[in-house]
């Protein structure tokens, strides 16, 4: 029976792979990558059956757009703050973060934190990924990147979380240490952006979590759940609509409209007050998020 | 029968807590070192030393005097040489952060200033609970097997309950106590109860 299904699946995982045209498949110390292409994009994927969830596309034609609905609501973080000087991003997959901020600051300075040396190389050679004199990329823990940035008084102006994926959570990046960690290396105005995959038990856990260290924030969400918080409080809707009007003409380009984006700016909490916050004591992400 | 079950019960019971704790150590390091593949590299082959460590001197220990009792003195000590691990690990490994920021030398010295001595007691339980078993050599390999079937048999359920059960219960902390605790309680009613072995 295991062995039909796991037949049946086999053939289903190669019957696909024709159809989306697998042109890169590698396998890293983490994970399976693969690169496809369909419909004009082109994909990474962490897995090699059909349902494997995409970590990041790029459409051929205008590499420059950004497709998934996360991507846009991070960069709804430039309508905390439009003009981030220094900016950390944790968790590189293709790179669209990192060279959709590149492209709209071009005179900021930029850390990509990746821990899958493979996935680097691959955002550069199938993602025309570039780093360049003002983004660095550092092949490491993104926990471990952020302490040492800590003990050594480096502080940013906007960072961004996204390193998370549908099967996987790295624990040690949900908790309220880390988070408090985080807050460190924000500057007094500095902004932060998570992207979060949860819909299922963790997500009001996580709410808990990033509240309790942070107080309110905005909680946007579509297939993905992307919270928006500056670190002196949450600036009013007034505030954002200017700074979204001020870059609205650079984002333009990346498909982004502050019409679409700014009804999804909310911040009425819908989760339990009384929910248990993640800490290193407690942090069994991936088996709430499973649940 | 009886004392033959404790021995059994003893090295059951060191096996499910060596897994237990080696499974938690990667989340009582990731916070300084992280979670990458050189933290669970460092983990595992530091366990894995200070397990073979364990063997040789618990085999060795094992030709002087042996008893049900000083079985259970190893388990006991094992067990307190873990308290450390659940007082102060967080402020240890902050230290060592700030001397090695590393994650391969970090994890490597971090998991053994954390972990070496409670593995190494944990090793020499097996090699001297065969010793306690064994009556005659035609029957020596058997014991031993059926020794390494509860111990492993004890680790596999230590890892499985630790990773899938037990941290989404409790605190990390609070598994530790309780590991503790228990070890301290099995060796304790060995050292009180100390049945006499039979021929």
């Amino acid at each position: 029976m295991t062995l039909l299904l796991s037949l049946a699946l086999g053939l289903l995982g190669s019957a696909s792979a024709l159809a989306q045209n697998i042109i890169h498949t590698e396998r890293s110390l983490y994970r399976n990558i693969v690169i496809s292409e369909e419909s004009g994009e082109r994909c990474m994927k962490f897995s090699r059956l059909y349902r494997g969830s995409r970590q990041s596309c790029q459409l051929l034609s205008d590499p420059d757009r950004l497709l998934f609905p996360y991507t846009r609501m991070m960069m709804g973080s430039l309508y905390l703050a439009p003009r981030p000087q220094q900016i950390l991003i944790i968790g590189l997959g293709g790179g669209t973060l990192p060279s959709a901020l590149a492209k709209v600051l071009p005179g900021s300075d930029i850390d990509v934190v990746e821990i899958d040396p493979a996935v680097v190389r691959v955002a550069g050679t199938y993602f025309s990924f570039k780093p360049g004199a003002r983004t660095h990329v550092h092949e490491e823990d993104g926990r471990v990147f952020v302490k040492r940035a800590m003990r050594s008084g480096k502080t940013y102006d906007l960072v961004m979380l996204d390193a998370f994926e549908q099967d996987y959570i790295p624990e040690h990046l949900l908790t309220r240490e880390f988070l408090e960690e985080v807050k460190s290396v924000l500057k007094p105005d500095g902004v932060l952006a998570a992207n979060t995959f949860s819909a299922s038990r963790l997500y009001a856990h996580e709410s808990a979590t990033y509240a309790a260290v942070f107080g309110s924030f905005y909680n946007l969400k579509g297939s993905n759940r992307v919270i928006l918080l500056r670190r002196n409080g949450l600036p009013p809707m007034d505030e954002l609509q200017r700074n979204a009007a001020a870059v609205e003409a650079s984002l333009q380009p990346l498909g982004m409209a502050s019409g679409d984006l700014l009804p999804m700016f909310v911040t009425k909490p819908d989760w339990s007050p009384d929910t248990r916050v993640l800490t290193d004591r407690y942090s069994p992400s991936n088996l709430l998020n499973g649940s | 029968m009886l004392y033959r079950a404790l021995v059994f019960v003893l090295a059951t019971w060191s096996g499910f807590f060596v897994m237990a704790i080696e499974m938690l150590s990667g989340r009582i390091l990731a916070p300084d070192f992280g979670n990458s593949i050189y933290v669970w590299g460092g983990v595992i082959t530091i366990f894995m030393l200070a397990l073979s460590l364990g063997y040789l001197l618990g085999g060795r220990w094992s030709r002087v005097t042996p008893s049900l009792r000083r079985l259970a003195l190893i388990l006991l000590a094992a067990a307190i040489t873990i308290a450390p691990v659940a007082l102060a690990a967080d402020r240890a490994l902050d230290a060592l952060f700030n001397l090695v920021q590393d994650p391969r030398y970090g994890s490597l010295l971090g998991a053994t200033l954390l972990f070496f001595i409670p593995t190494t007691l944990s090793g020499m339980v097996s090699p001297y609970a065969i010793r306690l078993l064994v009556q005659d050599s035609d029957r020596s390999g058997q014991d031993a097997g059926l020794l390494y079937f509860a111990s492993t048999f004890g680790s596999a359920a230590g890892t499985l309950a630790t990773a899938f059960y037990l941290v989404l219960w409790f605190d990390v902390d609070h598994i530790l106590w309780a590991l503790l605790g228990i070890s301290i309680a099995l060796a304790l009613g060995c050292l009180l109860w100390n049945p006499p072995r039979e021929r």
